[in-house]
């Protein structure tokens, strides 16, 4: 299981790259590993406002659908819109195939994130 | 002993034995003594075959049916003709006795015959996808309703007070839990007011949802009204009659969005009402928010093609109460007949059954016409169904018909009260003149007397 | 290679159906109908002759496994042995060719069977009257749903919005439980695989709508706390909701009614052996107590005395769920079975499909985990876990079960139970039958440790190879075109 550590990671297997107010979410290896081949994402609209742990979109294998929460509260600015025709990209590099941007309400939300070690230890504790 | 029963008592003393038991009551330990049900049953029975089919014949002769009548009832389910080799086809075992396709490498029979059955509706309906099917063509309006309402994030639907009574009333049952409020638009000249549509529809309109040709048989103008249901961003659900789809213009070339049915005319007999299929089609952009089985095409392990249930995690089985519908199973038997129906009379032989239809229909309407005692209810373009207005009680029509072996047609009265007078015939392919001219002329006595 | 679809053998001008000519003055159509609304091109139906067609459905028929071809233990779906009799009966043009809406006086056959299956199903079930509406299981899931939320709102109830459903339910109860505007709460299994009966005391209250319990529940176990579960939710002011998808363990034995359920509903084709079509038709009669009645769809069947008619007098219903009065050929066939078999024959149904699934069980004991070490009802869930160590899965077993001539478990069902095998072996199997399963099943468990690629690369012996499912669902293709 791969983790990387300058990221930031949600309960919900999601992490996030911040990059000034804007905060790039995506799933883990776990989550994607977790869930094998990847056959659908539903992203949000552009636009959306989401509070933090609210839907974000869903990310679909063959015989399971996983939701996608919002790590952290804002409006969605830009999606990965590469993902509706090739879902397999998060399989393939989940840290790089990120699902959306959220322009971040209030950025010290990032704080309640793990951190990787954090994340790892998380990860552990589940499986 | 039950001849579908294989073990004999002494087999299963045997069994018990091996494993352990000495008696089959010991099995059933787990079922608390207060709730153990210590009597027999009080039901018929046992029969033998012979006396069960002479039992069966009794009540079956007890009906009057379309083998010794001739039926110019209508009203949602329709008297077509079923080629004979259909029915040796859907009685074959290996499709009646097997369940839902689970394990696809031994069910491509019933996979491959879905994936026709979904490519002939899109074909008839002029949309992308369709679905395996669903109970009927009521549950199919109810549930594209549902999946509108999914799809706009929007909770008030209009409905055309020419929409089958019936599937108004399950769309009203489904509806209802969901929070979802249902308005019927009232209906002009037989068909939908467009006027009363353009005050009645709003941003908050998830769906329009109309059908065509209508309960009345009238042909709608359904380009005019996707417009308006589109400017609004509400979506359009057509219900329709597949046969008259041979002819008329496909509602996904109007701009439905939804189209559904049912499928009873192609190719499954009356039943006095069931089994019947519904089917169930939309566009690419909706396909992921379809209720109901899928069938898809894939490929094996060495690269030969086959087919497979697919984009399941829309189900019940995956997301439980998150699903998009709780239908678990399809008619997949009905729609096999369909497939086998229009596999059969073809792209020629359904376009003969729809225009006989609509010739037939024609010649009696004007034939009671001509004999003074009917005025047209509606003065609009239909297909094979029409409504004509009497003095004569309708009650009073139907009995008389009915000595003389005619299944007359439906009072529109018990659904439209404001209709009192109204009598809705449907004329297919399988009436002959002679049948027609049986009608009209029993009906020229009733009013000579 | 490719089998060919009924498209790939179209052929210009094959014709596969024979109508006589129109026997009456033709007019232009386009003085019928205004040519604006009138299709410009036919819809690409094929073009097959009768020969043709019935030979590419008859050869499609043969790649599927089968009730009639073979043994079918798909856990919780009841594949017994559906009776020829109850065909020809469905077939007679007595039943086939009547229509819906025809007067009263001349369907007295069709609605005396509605009649009376109404009261033997009553009889069967412990309960008060019968709805034939519902087309399927889920069907009458919805329908009892409805019917409990009606209860409540019109019993001051309006705030019951909870409905307890066990964590081994079929998905279809949470999903009909949603669809009726219900908020699902999810009861753990204890420790015996039946209900929590210490958590669910906790969980019920005011708020409590109802349960919906399946009993057997899907282990195939029998709820042995029944009669507290049914205290606990009444107590609350709750309704209990019974799924009778495994009704064939109870058949003359135990009633739901007599348990203390207040809805029913009954799979006609898992229980009553009506055939299961391919995924239909079913039907999903549901039941209820006296107190119900008026809420159930309308129309229903009564007597008069001299004849039958469609009673159209229901208060409180939670109106039509289905057009008619539902899948009438399915409803047709269960009267005529439990004609055939009578009070003694359900009996003896029951009896034997609860000793064939015990047998079955014990004697893959040694070689399969078992989570919950009890007597199985009509059915039991073995666990692959021990093999899936050794590299094969439940998926692997059931494909390698294909190589056998059978049709495999329901796989991965409940999903409390890893690695889940469920297995229904029903009364219709003989001995000869069911060894011959647990042969398999034990070679399989021999070749887990000593050749797992012969389960991984599984079914050998089959119409197609394993298909490939992702990509199938990553770029659908739902329907043929012609390039």
């Amino acid at each position: 299981m791969k983790v990387i550590e300058d990221l930031k990671y949600a309960k919900g297997h999601e992490w996030v790259k911040v990059e000034g107010n804007r905060a790039y979410i995506g799933i883990t290896d776990f989550a994607q590993d977790e869930l094998g081949d990847i056959v659908f994402v539903e992203l949000p609209d552009v636009g959306t406002n989401l509070d933090a742990d609210d839907i974000l979109g869903t990310i679909e294998s063959v015989k399971a659908a996983s939701d996608i929460y919002a790590p952290v509260s804002g409006t969605i600015v830009e999606v990965n819109s590469e993902l509706e025709e090739s879902p397999e990209l998060i399989n393939e590099d989940p840290y790089e195939a990120w699902v959306a941007v959220i322009e971040m309400a209030d950025g010290s939300e990032v704080a309640n994130l793990m951190d990787g070690a954090e994340y790892e230890k998380f990860c552990k504790e589940e499986a | 002993m039950s001849n579908y029963i294989p073990n004999t008592e002494d087999v299963k003393k045997n069994m018990l034995a091996e494993i352990g038991y000495s008696s089959i009551e010991e099995l059933f330990v787990d079922i608390p003594d207060r709730v153990r049900l210590e009597r027999k049953l009080n039901i018929k029975g046992p029969m033998a075959e012979m006396d069960l089919m002479r039992y069966m014949k009794g009540l079956a002769s007890s009906n009057k049916h379309g083998g010794e009548y001739t039926c110019f009832l209508g009203a949602g389910a329709y008297d077509h003709y079923i080629p004979s080799a259909l029915g040796h086809i859907i009685s074959r075992t290996e499709f009646y006795t097997s369940y839902t396709p689970y394990q696809p490498e031994i069910s491509q029979g019933t996979l491959q015959a879905i994936f026709e059955y979904q490519t002939m509706i899109c074909e008839l309906t002029g949309m992308d996808t369709a679905n395996a099917s669903m109970y009927d063509g009521a549950t199919a309006v109810a549930e594209a309703i549902l999946m509108a309402c999914q799809a706009t994030r929007r909770e008030k639907v209009l409905v055309a007070g020419s929409l089958n009574p019936e599937y108004k009333q399950v769309s009203y049952t489904y509806a209802r839990p969901q929070g979802v409020s249902v308005t019927e638009l009232g209906y002009k000249d037989g068909s939908v007011d467009l006027n009363t549509l353009e005050q009645s529809i709003d941003n908050e309109t998830a769906a329009v949802v109309i059908q065509t040709p209508n309960f009345f048989g009238v042909i709608e103008d359904l380009e005019s009204i996707a417009g308006i249901a589109h400017q609004n961003k509400a979506l359009l659900i057509v219900s329709v009659d597949p046969i008259s789809l041979a002819l008329l213009k496909p509602p996904g070339e109007l701009g439905a969005d939804i189209v559904v049915g049912e499928g009873q005319a192609l190719g499954n007999p009356l039943n006095f009402g069931g089994p019947y299929v519904g089917f169930f089609a939309t566009t690419k952009k909706l396909m992921r928010r379809m209720p109901g089985r899928i069938v898809g095409e894939t490929t094996d392990n060495v690269g030969n093609r086959g087919f497979v249930l697919t984009l399941q995690t829309r189900e019940q089985h995956i997301r439980r109460e998150k699903a998009t519908s709780n239908i678990c199973t399809n008619q997949a038997l009905n729609a096999l007949a369909v497939t086998v129906y229009l596999s059969l009379m073809g792209r020629e032989g359904l376009g003969e059954v729809a225009e006989q239809s609509l010739q037939k229909a024609h010649y009696l309407h004007d034939k009671l016409i001509d004999t003074g005692l009917f005025t047209p209810v509606f003065k609009a373009p239909f297909f094979k169904e029409f409504a004509l207005k009497t003095t004569i009680s309708i009650e009073k029509l139907n009995s008389r018909l009915l000595e003389k072996g005619i299944i007359g047609g439906y009072p529109l009265e018990k659904a439209y009260p404001d209709l009192k007078g109204g009598w809705l015939l449907a004329v297919t392919e399988k009436r002959t003149r002679q049948e027609m001219d049986a009608l009209v002329e029993t009906i020229g006595g009733i009013a000579n007397e | 290679m490719n089998r060919k679809l009924i498209f790939e053998i179209s052929g210009e001008g094959k014709k596969g159906y024979s109508l006589p000519p129109l026997d009456i003055e033709e007019k232009g159509i386009e003085d019928l109908i205004p040519t604006n609304m009138l299709r410009d091109i036919k819809p690409n139906l094929p073009e097959v002759s009768e020969a043709e067609v019935v030979r590419h459905y008859t050869v499609m028929s043969r790649l599927n496994h089968a009730v009639d071809v073979g043994f079918y233990p798909l856990g919780s779906c009841t594949m017994k042995y559906n009776p020829k009799i109850n065909e020809d009966i469905a077939r007679l043009e007595g039943f086939t060719s009547v229509h819906p809406y025809q007067p009263e006086e001349t369907i007295q056959g069709s609605l005396a069977v509605l009649y009376e299956l109404n009261q033997m199903l009553c009889e069967i079930t412990g309960m008060d009257q019968i709805t034939f509406q519902p087309a399927a299981g889920a069907h009458g899931e919805l329908t009892g749903m409805l019917i409990i939320k009606a209860y409540h709102d019109n019993n001051g109830g309006e705030d019951r919005n909870k409905i307890f459903i066990p964590d081994s339910a079929h998905g279809t109860n949470p999903s009909s439980a949603n669809m009726a505007g219900f908020d699902v709460v999810e009861v753990p299994s204890n420790s015996r695989g039946g209900v929590d009966i210490q958590a669910l005391r906790e969980m019920a209250g005011s708020d409590t709508a109802g349960l919906m319990l399946t009993n057997p529940n899907t282990l195939g176990l029998f709820e042995e706390d029944i009669i507290e579960i049914a205290e606990i939710i009444h107590d609350a002011g709750g309704l209990l909701y019974f799924d009778g998808a495994n009704s064939n363990a109870i058949l003359g034995i135990t009633r739901p009614g007599d348990m203390g359920f207040d809805v029913v509903h009954l799979n006609l084709h898992k229980t009553f052996g009506t055939p299961h079509g391919g995924g239909g038709p079913g039907a999903g009669p549901v039941g209820v107590k006296k107190e119900l009645v008026s809420y159930l769809p309308c129309p229903l069947v009564g007597f008069d005395g001299e004849k039958y008619y469609l009673d159209y007098d229901c208060p409180h219903s939670i109106g039509r769920i289905r057009s008619f009065y539902g899948n009438f050929g399915a409803v047709l066939r269960a009267y005529a079975y439990i004609l055939t078999m009578g009070a003694e024959g359900l009996l003896n149904v029951s009896e034997t499909a609860v000793l064939n699934a015990n047998y079955m069980m014990e004697k893959l004991k040694p070689w399969y985990d078992i989570s919950y070490d009890r007597i199985c009802m009509h059915e039991f869930v073995l666990s692959a876990q021990r093999q899936k160590k050794q590299g094969v899965s439940a998926m692997d077993i059931s494909k390698r079960l294909i190589d056998f001539g059978f049709h495999p478990p329901t796989t991965y069902f409940p999903l409390i139970v890893k690695e889940a095998l469920m297995i229904e072996p029903t009364e219709t199997e003989s001995r000869e039958t069911l060894d011959a399963f647990i042969d398999a099943m034990i070679q399989i468990a021999k070749e887990a440790k000593e050749d797992p690629e012969k389960a991984h690369t599984a079914p050998h012996i089959a119409p197609i190879g394993r298909l490939d499912e992702t990509k199938a669902a990553r770029n659908p293709r739902l329907r043929w075109s012609p390039n």
